[in-house]
């Protein structure tokens, strides 16, 4: 029933004299019938031990695992100065979902490009831009990647390939699709990968970029971190299929691919074949990675609407331990991951500290990088 | 009570009286939004009334004008103003529109609430203040309260006009009457006389501005967070301007307006939206155009700059009481 047949049904009830209520089901209106929070939990995928014998160079692999290391202690970090009153503005951690970022980061090569949205922290740093342009960002400093105008949401580093960080919800996608449009035009074989979330799935733009870059065959690889949720809303009370990007994929003729996001390796061979496909000519992929994240969607984020179930067996399956583990079984030293581990938290206490000590930009910046020729003046 | 009650209160009060109101968005049902406006409605009257919906704003506002043109009344909301856009078409295009194109036959009565301005240091794509993209495109009607007890008004307005009407929600006065300096405490709004809000219904008129101070030297055209900027400005300035908050842009109020510029001989127009082609633009046109021989002074446009909204610079880009004392007297000298 639409909503009208609805009131219609309810208003013919009400004259007969009927409990109206009997013809307005609730559940008809969404595809839960449970409140948020008590909906049944999605359990994280088993954990494959056959990857331990992947086959992936083992630089690859510590590369992957430093990459982890780097994401998870910079939102630490973060979040530590959020609660300390130095990032202006709200922020999106990448805490739990870190697998995707650092496998792709591993495999890019410097001249491909990609794309990532507000939650874009992890995607930045693992194409190398430096932590201390990152906090000084978060930090709204001179030193930052932008020089404190972009923030959170914004962050981008040409420089590294890494052309952005959207807020406007599927908007990337499209220009990824320029971006792998220009590689080829220019007969180079860069690849474009956009990063995105389930929710992102159900905006046009998605469905827009899928279709363009299907069309085009551009090298394109369109990644669809799946964490549940969007926002405060689980992504199955308001998408129409199971797997938001995999089952869609078919739609715009491309395989349905889903991959356990919450191990770097699965993710890795997964994005190695795309990776390649686009390179040699083949056209576009859209992955589905199944992760989750530890905290809230922003910092003001309660987190009421998740079954408790469910966080904790994601937590459980935190990626970093599993790659820990992994590494351990597969020969590597434990004083090599220890060792790993301690230089990171260095970098990231020298990079927080000169974030911290870095001069604010003069409040002239506002009016300057509006136009080319830096002519705002008639306007202001 | 806050702005945030008034608004959720105005949405009880739609629902309770009119079967056909109905209430959706981005995390609006279960949540009641991320500030909170709908909290508790999807309890109250149930998920076929007030229900979340996918990220899809041209899809929202789409089903919400086809649901209008049925019968229904859709108060929808886009979490954001910066994200109004991919629904932007749907508004401009359909919505304004479909009674001109339909000698009347097929209207769209809805609702388009969404957040607007800066105050929660979001940059370029969560501090935006659109009006003018809606004043701009005739169909529409635009509306920006200053405070809880308009906000519950105009929203039962708005719900009931037989027009489409963006309803755009200062986000900085949500929770007080800020008045203009971020470090200053924030009165809120239970200590605030507009925070008084009666319970039941009422309505405030849509196309009727209110004198918000009386005063002899100048007129303060405003509205929204600015009425309380413009408040702060005259206090600390010790100027005698009279305050006029639009509540509504379009229809706009242009008699009491005048009135106002006739009296006083000076104008300025105060909002945090860029300046050009922005709606202080049509303001100053009006007053120039219908009081011309009443003006001592040029009209004067007192706005956030013409830059993209700055992410750490907000206090520097938002044009608090000192850039209005400047302006004020720059204007009263001549
Ligand atoms: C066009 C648009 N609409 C709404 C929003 C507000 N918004 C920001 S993040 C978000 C949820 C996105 O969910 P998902 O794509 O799953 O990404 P996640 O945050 O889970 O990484 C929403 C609705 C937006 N940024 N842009
Ligand atoms: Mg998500």
């Amino acid at each position: 029933m639409n909503p009208l047949e609805r009131l219609r049904a309810r208003r013919a009830a009400e004259d007969a004299g009927e409990d109206p209520s009997m013809t307005t089901p609730e559940a008809a209106m969404g595809r839960m019938d449970k409140p948020y929070g008590a909906h049944d939990p999605t359990l994280p995928p088993p954990v494959d031990s056959t990857l331990d014998q992947a086959p992936i160079p083992l630089e690859h692999r510590l590369r992957m695992y430093e990459l982890q290391q780097e994401i998870r202690q910079v939102e630490t970090q973060l979040h530590r100065l959020f609660v300390m009153g130095l990032v202006q503005g709200t922020s999106h951690l990448y805490t739990g979902m870190e697998a995707t970022a650092a496998a792709f980061g591993t495999l890019l090569r410097s001249d491909d490009y990609s794309f990532a949205t507000y939650r874009g922290h992890g995607h930045t740093l693992a194409r190398g831009a430096s932590m201390k342009g990152l906090i000084g960002e978060m930090l709204g400093r001179e030193s930052g990647l932008l020089g404190g105008k972009g923030g959170s949401m914004h962050l981008t580093s040409v420089e590294h390939g890494m052309l952005g960080s959207y807020a406007i919800i599927g908007a990337h996608l499209c220009i990824a699709n320029g971006a792998a449009w220009s590689a080829r035009y220019r007969g180079t074989d860069q690849v474009a990968v956009a990063f995105f979330g389930d929710g992102t799935t159900n905006i046009g733009a998605f469905h827009e970029a899928l279709n363009f870059a299907a069309v085009y065959d551009l090298p394109v690889v369109f990644v669809c971190e799946n964490n549940l949720y969007m926002e405060y809303t689980p992504i199955g009370q308001i998408t129409a299929v199971e797997h938001p990007a995999a089952d869609r994929a078919p739609a715009y003729g491309l395989e349905s691919i889903v991959v356990d996001g919450n191990d770097a390796d699965a993710v890795y061979l997964t994005a190695r074949d795309a990776l390649e496909k686009a390179r040699s000519g083949g056209g576009p992929s859209l992955i589905e990675t199944l992760t989750y994240r530890h905290g809230g969607h922003s910092r003001a984020d309660p987190g009421t609407y998740r079954p408790s179930a469910e966080v904790e067996a994601w937590k459980d399956r935190d990626p970093i331990p599993l790659y820990h583990q992994r590494l351990l079984r597969i020969g590597v030293d434990e004083s090599t991951l220890t060792g790993i581990q301690t230089s990171v938290a260095e970098r990231v206490d020298e990079a927080t500290e000169d974030a911290k000590a870095a001069a604010k930009p003069d409040p002239s910046v506002i009016f300057t990088d509006v136009y080319a020729d830096g002519g705002y003046q008639w306007r202001n | 009570m806050s702005m945030v009650e008034a608004i959720r209160d105005a949405h009880g009060v739609a629902m309770e009286r009119d079967e056909s109101v109905v209430v959706f968005g981005e995390d609006v049902g279960f949540f009641g939004g991320v500030f909170r406006c709908t909290q508790g409605l999807q309890e109250r009257f149930g998920s076929h009334r007030c229900f979340d919906t996918p990220i899809s704003e041209s899809g929202i506002v789409g089903a919400a004008i086809g649901m209008a043109a049925n019968g229904l009344r859709p108060c929808v909301e886009i979490q954001f103003a910066d994200y109004m856009y991919p629904a932007y078409d749907q508004i401009v295009s359909e919505a304004a529109r479909l009674r001109h194109r339909s000698a009347g036959d097929f209207t769209a009565p809805i609702t388009i609430r969404m957040p607007t301005g800066g105050g929660i240091f979001g940059g370029q794509t969560h501090s935006q203040s659109p009006e003018a993209l809606f004043t701009h495109v005739a169909g529409l009607t635009t509306i920006v309260p200053s405070n809880p007890y308009d906000a519950k008004g105009l929203l039962l307005s708005a719900i009931e006009s037989p027009d489409p009407v963006v309803f755009l929600e200062p986000k900085r006065l949500y929770h007080g009457a800020f008045a203009g300096r971020p470090d200053d405490r924030v009165i809120p709004w239970n200590e605030h006389e507009l925070g008084e809000v009666p319970d039941g219904h009422y309505t405030v008129p849509i196309g009727k501005a209110a004198v918000r101070r009386e005063g002899a030297d100048l007129t303060v055209v405003t509205y929204g967070t600015m009425v309380h900027v413009a408040a702060t400005a005259m206090d600390e300035s010790g100027i005698d301007g009279e305050i006029i908050d639009l509540r509504t842009l379009v229809p706009f109020d242009i008699d009491l307006v005048l009135a106002s510029v006739r009296k006083t001989g000076r104008c300025i127009v105060l909002h945090e939206a860029t300046k050009t082609s922005g709606f202080g633009a049509e303001v100053a046109a009006l007053v120039q155009a219908k009081a011309f021989f009443s003006l001592e002074a040029p009209v004067r446009r007192v706005t956030g700059w013409d830059t993209p909204y700055p992410h750490a610079q907000e206090w520097d880009y938002f044009p608090g009481p000192d850039r209005l004392v400047r302006a004020m007297a720059e204007t009263l000298a001549i």
